[in-house]
């Protein structure tokens, strides 16, 4: 792969919803090694911005570039062998194993008629054991918790093994140790296998110690752009429209509300 | 989670139909022994006992596991489209229409056209549901499931005008119709050669079916083509059912217990469920018709009162289940 093309870009993005426009001319690059965190207040628009850079929806206007080629020119295979998307709530209304649910995230690697290989079993068992689940590999997925049930989906994500990784609110649930790990993990995949990662979250601190690039999502308008320039706490107090101060620590900084 | 392995499931089901077939063919107004069946069946001769098997009950054999066949597979489809693992395949209205068009077709007195009348019906239904419920460019399953339920008590009200229209003396076939009936069946090709193909085709999108059930979004971002698996499996269970409807009228319950009771078993990987449905709902009709031959001999029973009868305790015994 050509460096100079970034994994993921779009141009002159605008996203609507129905009866309102969320952000116009929004344009940014994703590089592999790459780790991008979208912040912003409820409802901005981040889960749209998510989808849409995952080529779920089409956007209002603009354009977005997997491999610097059209988002829209991938046929959804093709799609998800290099981009994989965790959704902010993902369901399961039919028992099945924690072992299965990961398994799925092969399915765009795997041929049709083709059962799956053990190589694809050894990656799902390799996901799950990522994110502590190893050991609920068997148990029906209906019986774990909503955050076991969290890490059962991101080692979906993982099992997926994809360049460019999209998640919405990928600690939704998770008690605290958890929450860190499973940042560390997404962080380690950019900044060691070269994979490019632009997740939403809610926790700040979390985010300044682990993004490279930020996308700041207010109501009215959209930056995109180096953490270290943009991670400040005036920029985030005008962003939510709460008081926050910066708290600085030998392990990074905090941000608190006043 | 522990589970038999997939394949004894399947295998145990594949005897549990040859056993129920076998039955179908023996058990009956007279007995025929095994002996007799198989010579009926591989070296015909001019016996009156192999007449009986070649003629009455092979037919409504195969029909039976037809018609079972196809509604427990357009039902595992249906509870995966409508991510609702109480779906059944009549939950879009589609008998309802298929019975408005027999029985508008027995009111007339064109028996001869039942078997179409009953098709149109079902396709006028799932046409008239799908029409109603488009909107923002997709099938939003709740939509479907409230146009389906809304269209279904129309066709209910049609079918309840045409009943207390109808002379007294049609009343009788129209609510064995109604019930669900194989005494009509008189060839088992079609229903068999339907089945096959619904379930190749369906096989051939099983996976992606799979992912399916868990919602839009995720299996999309996993690379399967949502709208076009949708419609495609929407189009697959709605041929089905009205392929069985037309068989053997409005066979209640079977499209319902049995995706529901197997996937208890096997899980809801698709690639194990959809044939296992299929024999579990082929050989549970095959052995209630047998039943509803024999129980009161001389006289039938609708098979469709035997599949309820056994159904709605089997079923709220396994919602129990569940619960705890």
């Amino acid at each position: 792969m050509n460096s100079t093309v970034p994994m993921l870009s779009c141009h002159g993005l605008a996203l609507t919803v129905p009866g309102r426009t969320l952000c116009r001319d929004v344009a940014f690059d994703v590089r592999a090694g790459e780790c991008w965190i979208v912040v912003g207040p409820n409802g901005a628009g981040k889960s749209t911005l998510l989808r849409t850079l995952a080529g779920l929806r089409p956007p209002a206007a603009g354009t977005i570039a997997l491999d610097g080629e059209p988002i829209a020119n991938f046929a959804p295979r093709r799609r998800a062998q290099r981009l994989g998307f965790l959704p902010q709530d993902t369901f399961d209304a039919f028992p099945a194993t924690a072992l299965e649910m990961a398994l799925g995230g092969r399915h765009p690697h795997v041929r049709r008629w083709h059962p799956e290989s053990a190589e694809d079993v050894r990656r799902a068992h390799e996901a799950l054991a990522a994110v502590g689940m190893g050991e609920a590999a068997m148990r029906d997925v209906q019986t774990l918790s909503g955050g076991e049930r969290r890490r059962v989906a991101l080692a979906t994500l993982l099992a997926q093994d994809t360049a460019v990784l999209l998640l919405d609110e990928p600690t939704n649930h998770l008690d605290v140790a958890h929450e860190v790990r499973s940042l560390q993990l997404l962080a380690n995949l950019a900044r060691d296998r070269g994979r490019a990662v632009v997740m939403a979250l809610h926790d700040l601190t979390l985010a300044a110690r682990h993004a490279t690039n930020v996308v700041l999502m207010g109501c009215d308008k959209v930056e995109a752009g180096k953490a270290v320039d943009l991670l400040s706490a005036e920029r985030l107090s005008a962003l939510y429209g709460q008081a926050l101060v910066a708290v600085a620590h030998p392990r990074g900084t905090a941000f608190l509300p006043v | 989670m522990h589970r038999i392995p997939h394949w004894i499931v399947l295998a145990a089901l594949a005897l549990a139909a040859v056993a129920a077939f076998a039955l179908a063919l023996t058990a009956g107004s007279v007995d025929i022994g095994l002996p007799t069946v198989a010579r009926a069946l591989w070296a015909p001769d001019d016996d009156a006992g192999a007449a009986v098997v070649r003629e009455l009950r092979l037919p409504r054999a195969v029909a039976a596991f037809a018609v079972g066949g196809l509604l427990a597979l357009a039902g595992t489809l249906m509870q995966v489209l409508l991510r609702n693992p109480l779906a059944d395949p009549y939950v879009l209205g589609l008998s309802g229409g298929a019975a408005c068009g027999a029985l508008a077709a027995l009111l007339a007195g064109a028996a001869a056209l039942v078997t179409p009348a009953a098709f149109a019906g079902a396709l006028v239904s799932t046409l008239v549901v799908f029409g109603l419920a488009r909107g923002e460019g997709a099938w939003a399953p709740t939509r479907l499931l409230l146009t389906g339920v809304v269209v279904a008590t129309g066709w209910g009200a049609l079918i309840m005008l045409i009943l207390t229209t109808a002379p007294e003396a049609q009343v009788r076939g129209m609510l064995f119709w109604l019930i669900g009936d194989l005494s009509g069946a008189t060839r088992g090709g079609p229903g068999l050669l339907a089945l096959a193909g619904v379930l190749i085709v369906a096989m051939f999108l099983a996976r992606d079916a799979t992912l399916l059930a868990r919602g839009d979004t995720t299996a999309a971002s996993l690379g399967v083509p949502v709208r076009r698996i949708t419609l495609a499996l929407h189009a697959l269970a709605a041929f089905a059912t009205a392929v069985a409807v037309t068989l053997a009228g409005s066979v209640g319950f079977v499209g319902l217990v049995i995706p529901h009771a197997v996937r208890l078993v096997i899980g809801n990987d698709q690639r194990w469920l959809m044939p296992a449905a299929v024999l579990a709902g082929g050989a549970l009709l095959m052995l209630a018709d047998t039943l509803a031959r024999t129980l009161v001999a001389p006289a039938q029973l609708p098979v469709g009162v035997l599949t309820a009868v056994v159904g709605v305790p089997l079923f709220l015994w396994l919602l129990r289940r569940s619960a705890s």
